[in-house]
Order: structure tokens, then C-alpha cells, then sequence
């Protein structure tokens, strides 16, 4: 009987690695975010989400109202030389409005709060791993994804849609100053525009696009660092700084995506 | 025959290609103090880490009152290792919160006790532990050795009924080794928890333990107590223990236990059959209640003055000393008669009185505001050499023993 000799296929074998790697990644992570999701709901939580309601919310609120404000401007001055063309700027506060409150709030602001944020977890997370806190907390009975990570996921599902309508609000402001205050479009006109453009569905649609943008960065972000101690050839505080910026980059990557998914699904 | 309350059974772990624990067998028995000794880089921690589930044996068994650790539903594993608790190599102290915060984390956690139940139980903690005054410190802001008493309380927060001790006493000076050991003990025998230590403190770490497990190359080559452990015919009792013990010998002063019997056998070949010696057994009364009131800091240089003022009044004369329990020094007088001995030891016995109960004070810091009482016994007995064994003439001396010097509060009786 003939033998047939096992040969890897050049193409194939890496692409098959590949894509085993991607599913067993993707599986640990899903597993990760539905075990800390359903830890939310135990006792003892309740201080916790706050104190990260405050260190991922209240903390982020300037920087968040800060990107609003110069988005807003920027959008009123872009936008108001674009319909002068087609002579429409009295629609400037729709524009403005409904850019901000579809689009660019949710989006905008889950990438801020994932650089403030996001890579203080993974690395805070990540520290805890390589000087063995985490293992600490393990031996309490304390369980880490109790303590570290479902806090940090509810903490992110309440302050996302809240950062994301101070982003919107503030940007409303900023288009104001542009085009009104400084181009001279109609004070009354612009807000009529702002209430009659945007209804409850394009809200509804920017909230929903924030608290999937909150899932997605607090579970990569607090995936990475919690894995840190399996980061490839690093170790100690050289893989905490690789976690943090994978867990930066990850998130930006999916925020963007999710988006697209989300955006797609909704209309 | 009794049943232990932890078992390995050949159990087997690997790193890669490295085999860290070759077909381990151990038993652990309830309530006593078992140090696990062993060269760096031998498994210790890795060992002790299988026994709260970190890591789990590539074969094998660890058995809890007779059954598989592994195999317990999550009440059963959830009751287990609620009873044990984990001191860290390098304390895992949380560097986020406050050393109050610390200990009185795994309360809050894992406890339905109030508010100030916690508080009066981190309290008090912090009050055996001497860290009163750093409650509000961040683990960053102390020195080694403090950071080491914070995890050890943290550690004894919840009173668990097992202690796993990683190397205790790294980084710490002779007074602080001794004192955390000493502390150790003493929580040992009030509380009445199960004590693993790893510890390379030999020979102070084996005045506290009931047994030794000796792990080398990834196996347990001895079991059994620290008297037996020393007599071991085996290359690693040379290699680890002497080492280490020569070092103790230039910290401490004093002869170790070991290096003592050395001498004696030394003596013991030189000198003619039936040349008579004297040895004399000092026990420092009430040891414990020094720990308990003034700390256990206080308590090792109280002990510390001690044995050196024993050493330097005996050895003038021509005798040697050692350290012979955690609260006990022995001495030989060579060539010597019985009756010359006890004059020595009512020289010894005034001068102590007069002025070595102070200097000793003066050294271990005790402050004229702060008396407590205490006294020095002393014992002798005579001897042959070849006679008689010298554990047995040290029994003899020990029930010799009376009250050699006191510290007095308030007016002397």
C-alpha cells in the first residue's frame, strides 16, 4: 500500500493558522465579554460602576466637550462655504446637527474616550497582571473579571451615550459660533433648523451606535490588558506597553467598522 | 494514621519543554507549620500556586481532606479557598489604594460585614503589625519591610485556616526575618491555621516549623521535622543548608544550633574521655507576651541583646553559645566543674540585674514610658564528654532552671 506523505500546503497552511488564530481569538473575547456582561448584575457592584462612571465619564467630559466644541466650528465654517454655493445656508443648523448627532458625535467621542480611557484600562489592567494583583484578587475569591473588567463595561455602557450628547450639544454650540456669530447666518433660522431636522430616530440611532461603541472599546481595551502576560516575546512593562497601544488601535479599528455595521443595520 | 489536610500525588508540571515538578508526593497535616526548602528556581512557588488553583498539574492530584481540589463543584472549591489564603513573593500589594484599603479589601468583597465591623478588624490588624501610623500610605510610599507586614496582613484579614507563605521574609534584615517569623508563629498558635512557608531562612525558620519538605530538581526528598531534616545524609543538606548557615552565623554572632553541636564534637574529639563541662540552658520567660505587648520587633531584639550579652559574658570566660529555640540559648562551659559554673552564672545573674536588663532595654528600644514584665531563667547541668548525649544534659539543664534576672514595673518586690 502506497503512503501518502503529509506535505503543508504553501498557502494554504498559513491562511488556515491564520484563521484559527482569528476564531479562537474572537471566541476567548466573546467568552470574556458575556462571563463580565452578566457579572454586572452581582452585588457589590454598585460602588464600583460608579467610581468608573467617574474615572471613564465625569474625567473624560472636558477633553470630550473640547473635541465637540472645535468639531462643531470646523463643521460650521466647512459646511457654510459648501451650501453658500448651492445657496442653502440657512440649513447650516441641520447639517451641522445632523452630522453631529448620526455620525460624528458617537464616533468622535468613543475614539476620545478610548485614548483617555480606553489605554489607561488596558493599562492599569495590565500592570495588575505582571505584578500578580490580579492572582492576588483570585486567591480572595475575589473574581477578577467581577472586579476589574464588568465595572469598567457598565461604567462605559452609561458614560458613552452621555459623553456622546455633551459632544453633541457642545458641537451644536460650536456650528453656532462659526456660522452665526462669525458668518452671519441667521440666529433663529439655525436652531429651527437644529429642532425641525433632527428627530428621535437619529438620537436614538446615535446612542445606539454609542453604547456598541462602549461594549466594543472596554472589552478590547480590558481584554488586552488582562492577556498581557500572554503578549508574544514581551514581558513586564515592555508588554503592558504593547497591550495598551494594540488595545488603542484595536478599538479605533472596530469603532470604525462597528459603525459602518451599525449604520447600515439602522437604515 | 491521620490524614492529611493537603496531598500531592505524583504530581507532574511542566513549562514548555521543562519539567518544574517531577512526580511531586507531599503531605501537609492540619494546624502545623511546614517549610518548604529549596534552591531558587526549584518549584517553590510554583508548588504552592497549584494549591489555590493559579496553576494546575499536568498530572496528578492535589487532595484537600482526602479529595481532588479539581474536582469540587463550585460550592465546595468556593468553601475551600475561602479557608486559604496566598502571601505573594512580592506582596501584590494593590499600589492604587491605601494600605487601610488593602486589608480591608477581601472584607469587603467577600464578607457581609457593616462598615465598622471591617474597620475594627483592619484595625486591629494594623495595630498587631505595627502600621498604625500608615494606614493612609500608599504601598509605594513604604520601605520593603513594611510592605511585607501589609501583605501579611492582608493576608490574615479573613482568618483563613491556611496560610501559604511565599518567602515571607525576602529583602528583610536579621531583626525583621525574625520578627515576621516570629509573628508567624505566634499567629500559628492563636489562630490555628495550617502555616506552608517557603523560606531559605535556615536555621531561624526551623525554630517555628513542625516539618520540612525538601524540594530539589523538581522533587521532595525529605519530609519530616526540622531535628531529622538536620542529620539528612544527602548532598543538597550540604550544598543549601550549610551555605546558608555560615552566613547566619556572621549575622546573628551567636552559633547556630547546628554549627553549636559542631563545635561540641570538635571539643568532644580533642579532649580525654570524662573531662568534665557544664552547659547551661537561658530561656527568656514570657517571650510571647513581650511580642504580643510591645511587638514582634521589639520582641526579636529583646532576644537578639540577649544572646549577645550571653555570649559575651560566657565566652570571656571561655564557653560558646547558640541559639537553641525561639526563645532559648544554650551555652558550654568546657572544662569546667559545676560548682565553678554557678558562680560564674550568680556573677552573670548580678550583673544582668544591675545593668543588662537596661542595656538590653536600651537596645530593643523599649522606652522608660512602656514597662512590661519579664525574666530571664537560667539552668545548668554537668556533663562528660562521650557521657551523655548533649540534648539530654541540655534537658537536664533546662529543669535546672530558676529566675536569674526580672524587669520590674513600678516598685521591685
Amino acid at each position: 500500500m502506497r503512503s501518502i506523505e503529509k506535505k503543508p500546503l504553501p498557502l494554504i497552511s498559513p491562511l488556515g493558522r491564520g484563521a484559527i488564530r482569528l476564531l479562537n481569538h474572537l471566541g476567548a473575547l466573546s467568552i470574556f465579554l458575556v462571563k463580565s456582561f452578566f457579572m454586572i448584575f452581582q452585588p457589590k457592584q454598585l460602588p464600583l460602576i460608579i467610581e468608573q462612571v467617574y474615572s471613564i465619564g465625569a474625567r473624560s467630559a472636558m477633553i470630550v466637550a473640547l473635541v465637540g466644541l472645535f468639531t462643531g466650528m470646523v463643521l460650521g465654517l466647512q459646511l457654510f462655504y459648501t451650501l453658500v454655493k448651492f445657496g442653502s445656508a440657512g440649513v447650516l443648523g441641520s447639517a451641522v446637527a445632523l452630522s453631529l448627532v448620526r455620525e460624528l458625535g458617537p464616533v468622535l467621542t468613543a475614539i476620545m474616550v478610548t485614548a483617555r480611557a480606553g489605554s489607561a484600562m488596558a493599562a492599569e489592567i495590565g500592570s495588575q497582571r505582571i505584578s500578580e494583583q490580579i492572582d492576588a484578587l483570585a486567591t480572595m475569591r475575589i473574581d477578577p473579571l467581577r472586579y476589574l473588567v464588568s465595572p469598567r463595561i457598565a461604567a462605559s455602557m452609561i458614560s458613552f451615550p452621555l459623553l456622546t450628547a455633551l459632544f453633541d450639544i457642545i458641537g451644536i454650540i460650536g456650528g453656532y459660533i462659526t456660522g452665526v456669530m462669525l458668518l452671519g447666518v441667521n440666529s433663529g433660522a439655525y436652531f429651527y433648523r437644529v429642532r425641525s431636522s433632527v428627530e428621535m430616530e437619529d438620537i436614538t440611532s446615535g446612542f445606539v451606535k454609542a453604547v456598541a461603541f462602549s461594549v466594543i472599546v472596554s472589552t478590547v481595551c480590558c481584554f488586552q490588558g488582562y492577556f498581557t502576560h500572554m503578549q508574544k516575546d514581551a514581558y513586564g512593562a515592555k508588554a503592558v506597553g504593547l497591550s495598551t497601544t494594540s488595545a488603542v488601535v484595536l478599538s479605533c479599528v472596530l469603532i470604525l467598522v462597528g459603525d459602518y455595521v451599525v449604520t447600515s443595520l439602522l437604515l | 494514621m491521620e490524614q492529611p489536610l493537603i496531598e500531592f500525588r505524583g504530581v507532574t508540571k511542566r513549562f514548555n519543554n521543562h519539567t518544574v515538578l517531577d512526580q511531586v508526593d507531599l503531605q501537609i497535616y492540619e494546624g502545623e507549620v511546614a517549610t518548604i526548602v529549596g534552591k531558587s528556581g526549584s518549584g517553590k512557588s510554583v508548588l504552592l500556586k497549584h494549591i489555590v488553583g493559579l496553576l494546575q498539574p499536568d498530572k496528578g492530584a492535589i487532595l484537600f481532606g482526602g479529595k481532588s481540589i479539581y474536582k469540587m463543584g463550585k460550592k465546595e472549591w468556593n468553601r475551600y479557598i475561602s479557608g486559604v489564603s496566598y502571601m505573594f513573593q512580592n506582596n501584590a500589594l494593590f499600589d492604587s489604594m491605601t494600605v487601610f484599603d488593602n486589608i480591608a479589601l477581601p472584607l469587603r468583597q467577600t464578607t457581609n460585614l457593616d462598615r465598622k465591623a471591617i474597620e475594627e478588624r483592619v484595625r486591629l490588624r494594623l495595630e498587631q503589625m505595627e502600621l498604625g501610623e500608615v494606614e493612609k500610605k500608599y504601598p509605594s510610599e513604604l520601605s520593603g519591610g513594611m510592605q511585607k507586614r501589609v501583605a501579611l496582613s492582608r493576608a490574615l484579614a479573613t482568618d483563613p485556616k491556611i496560610v501559604l507563605f511565599d518567602e515571607p521574609t525576602t529583602g528583610q534584615d536579621m531583626i525583621r526575618r525574625n520578627a515576621i517569623l516570629s509573628m508567624i508563629a505566634d499567629y500559628q498558635k492563636r489562630f490555628g491555621f495550617t502555616a506552608i512557608l517557603i523560606s531559605h531562612d535556615v536555621p531561624d525558620v526551623f525554630f517555628i516549623s513542625s516539618r520540612i519538605l525538601a524540594l530539589s530538581e523538581g522533587k521532595i526528598i525529605f519530609q519530616g521535622t526540622p531535628e531529622e531534616f538536620e542529620t539528612l545524609q544527602h548532598p543538597f543538606q550540604h550544598e543549601f543548608v550549610q551555605s546558608l548557615e555560615e552566613l547566619q552565623e556572621h549575622l546573628t554572632g551567636i552559633y547556630s544550633k547546628r554549627n553549636f553541636k559542631v563545635r561540641y564534637q570538635k571539643i568532644l574529639s580533642r579532649e580525654r574521655p570524662q573531662e568534665s563541662f557544664v552547659a547551661g540552658l537561658f530561656t527568656l520567660d514570657n517571650f510571647e507576651g513581650i511580642c504580643k505587648l510591645l511587638g514582634h520587633t521589639t520582641g526579636q531584639m529583646v532576644l537578639e541583646s540577649l544572646g549577645r550579652y550571653i555570649n559575651k559574658h560566657f565566652g570571656a570566660v571561655g564557653g560558646f553559645s547558640a541559639r537553641q529555640s525561639r526563645s532559648e540559648f544554650s551555652i558550654i562551659l568546657p572544662f569546667s566543674y559545676l560548682s565553678e559554673a554557678e558562680q560564674i552564672l550568680r556573677d552573670f545573674s548580678m550583673e544582668l540585674q544591675e545593668e543588662g536588663l537596661r542595656i538590653i532595654q536600651t537596645e530593643a528600644r523599649i522606652y522608660r514610658d512602656i514597662c512590661f514584665e519579664f525574666a530571664i531563667l537560667a539552668g545548668l547541668a554537668g556533663g562528660e564528654f562521650g557521657a551523655k548525649e548533649i540534648d539530654r544534659i541540655m534537658d537536664d539543664a533546662r529543669e535546672n532552671q530558676r529566675e536569674v534576672a526580672r524587669v520590674y514595673c513600678g516598685e521591685r518586690r
